[in-house]
């Protein structure tokens, strides 16, 4: 215990997880209340919550002291075990998602050199959390919107992958700071002013990393494991109260989490242009930088939920198999061989 | 113990601060929230009726062949990760190595499609 307190590494670790539940916990409310209160409420013509605090900002805070009140209900038939374990599967996928983001060159979680594939590799639990909430629930919603979402879930998680793998082509590495480096001291045909951000080279990995990222997170148009039209909330249906609040904070913990692994991996990650990626100032600015790239991609996630209709299941399926599979690996075939070229 | 192994525990750590933020979120509600079961409030949710049969029912075959496909692409994955950040010392052997290996993999994926199982019918 006394080595615990004085091993410098046990601090900086402390340090590491406050940071880690602060980047998981207060991104997600900043994206709730300003993607899902407040900007769908100005595309519907309407003002959004007003009444707590400022511009209604502290709506958040009073939507948790109402959901912690209610009555904590396990069905009769439920595997009470699985059901209860659930949330907390999907909440730990999320934690373990956000070690690999770096926010500058000392403010990172884990620094590992497998990165990127360490984070596609736990992103995939969260799958394992939503089939055994839809199984768990005994309820035939649930079981079907947990079944549709594993099918949707691993079918995207393919094109995700394979997105990144160009990425990793193009940086010879699968470490994300060295992918923000690389990044940074890119030049663009000889000019490096603002280095090379992958977007420019790696646009159609974007695109697919984008719709696929989409199809991750279950929002519309892939809400088909929750369509509450006709599985009422697939499987979340048997969950109330809190648990219920688990699911939807870790959903959108994980939306901000994944854009900024995508802002790292295609939009430059934490670096300025012009200021030296070593500077210890980039450890304020750089998380500053990340998250403005965050609130910019989860606005273009939020623009599509709100904009687009539901796909059917058969053409969600296809959509995955034989249009962004096939792109992803030409992509990947054609990074290699410019690789190889030049 | 050894940075490599080091930077696993913080990973396993980071797991453990989710399951125990959940925890911690559960525990506080036990404090506010009521318990009144009652026979109706247990039953599960199935448009307002008295739910009827098996809750665990049949599934269709169709997600298991999803499945099966998920795990070549996910196989195929895994091989090409470590591929891809070696790709400027291999050059053109690499080159061709991954082009003949995404190309048999890429031929059970249009076996697949020819058999029909990309088909939702």
């Amino acid at each position: 215990m006394i080595a615990a307190i004085t091993d410098p590494w046990w601090f900086q670790t402390t340090l590491r997880v406050v940071g880690g539940l602060a980047a998981v916990l207060l991104v997600a409310g900043t994206l709730v209340y300003l993607h899902l209160f407040k900007m769908v409420s100005f595309m519907q013509s309407r003002l959004g919550p007003m009444e707590a605090g400022p511009f209604g900002s502290l709506q958040l805070l009073a939507e948790v002291g109402k959901f912690i009140q209610k009555e904590d209900i396990f069905p009769r038939k439920a595997d009470r075990f699985v059901f209860a374990a659930a949330p907390f599967v999907v909440l730990m996928s999320t934690f373990l998602l956000v070690v690999v983001v770096p926010g500058g060159p000392d403010a990172w979680f884990v620094d590992s050199e497998i990165g990127i594939y360490l984070g596609m590799a736990v992103s995939s639990v969260s799958v394992i959390g939503i089939l055994m909430a839809g199984w768990g629930s005994a309820s035939k919603y649930s079981l079907l919107g947990g079944l549709r979402a594993t099918g949707q879930l691993i079918a995207y998680e393919l094109p995700l992958i394979l997105a990144v793998l160009g990425v990793v082509i193009q940086a010879e590495t699968m470490n994300m700071q060295g992918i923000v480096l690389a990044q940074a001291e890119g030049e663009i045909f000889g000019w490096g002013a603002i280095g090379n951000p992958y977007i420019l080279t790696q646009g159609v990995a974007f695109l697919v990393f984008l719709v696929a990222m989409q199809a991750e997170l279950t929002q519309t148009p892939f809400d088909m494991p929750i369509a509450e039209s006709e599985l009422v909330t697939g499987y979340m249906t048997e969950y109330s109260g809190m648990r219920f609040l688990l699911f939807f904070i870790g959903e959108f913990a994980t939306a901000g989490v994944f854009s900024a692994i995508a802002a790292v991996l295609f939009l430059g990650g934490w670096y300025i242009p012009g200021i030296d990626p070593t500077a210890g100032i980039m450890n304020v600015l750089g998380p500053i930088v990340l998250i403005s790239k965050v609130v910019v991609l989860t606005f273009i996630v939020f623009w599509v939920r709100f904009t687009f209709p539901r796909f059917r299941e058969d053409q969600l399926q296809k959509l995955a198999w034989k249009v962004l599979i096939p792109i992803a690996l030409a992509n990947i075939v054609v990074t290699g061989v410019l690789k190889v070229v030049f | 113990m050894s940075d490599f192994l080091r930077s696993y525990l913080t990973v396993g750590i980071f797991g453990l601060t989710g399951v125990a933020l959940v925890g911690a979120f559960l525990g506080l509600g036990r404090i506010f929230r009521p318990h009144k079961p009652t026979e109706a409030k247990l039953e599960a949710y199935e448009s307002g009726v008295d739910p009827t049969g098996d809750m665990w029912s049949q599934a269709n075959i169709r997600y298991y062949v999803f499945a099966l496909l998920f795990v070549m692409f996910d196989v195929e994955a895994v091989f090409i990760f470590p591929w891809a950040t070696r790709l400027e010392v291999y050059e053109v052997f690499g080159l061709v190595e991954m082009a003949i290996f995404i190309f048999i993999l890429l031929l059970g994926l249009i076996y697949a499609w020819r058999k029909g199982v990309l088909k939702w019918a």
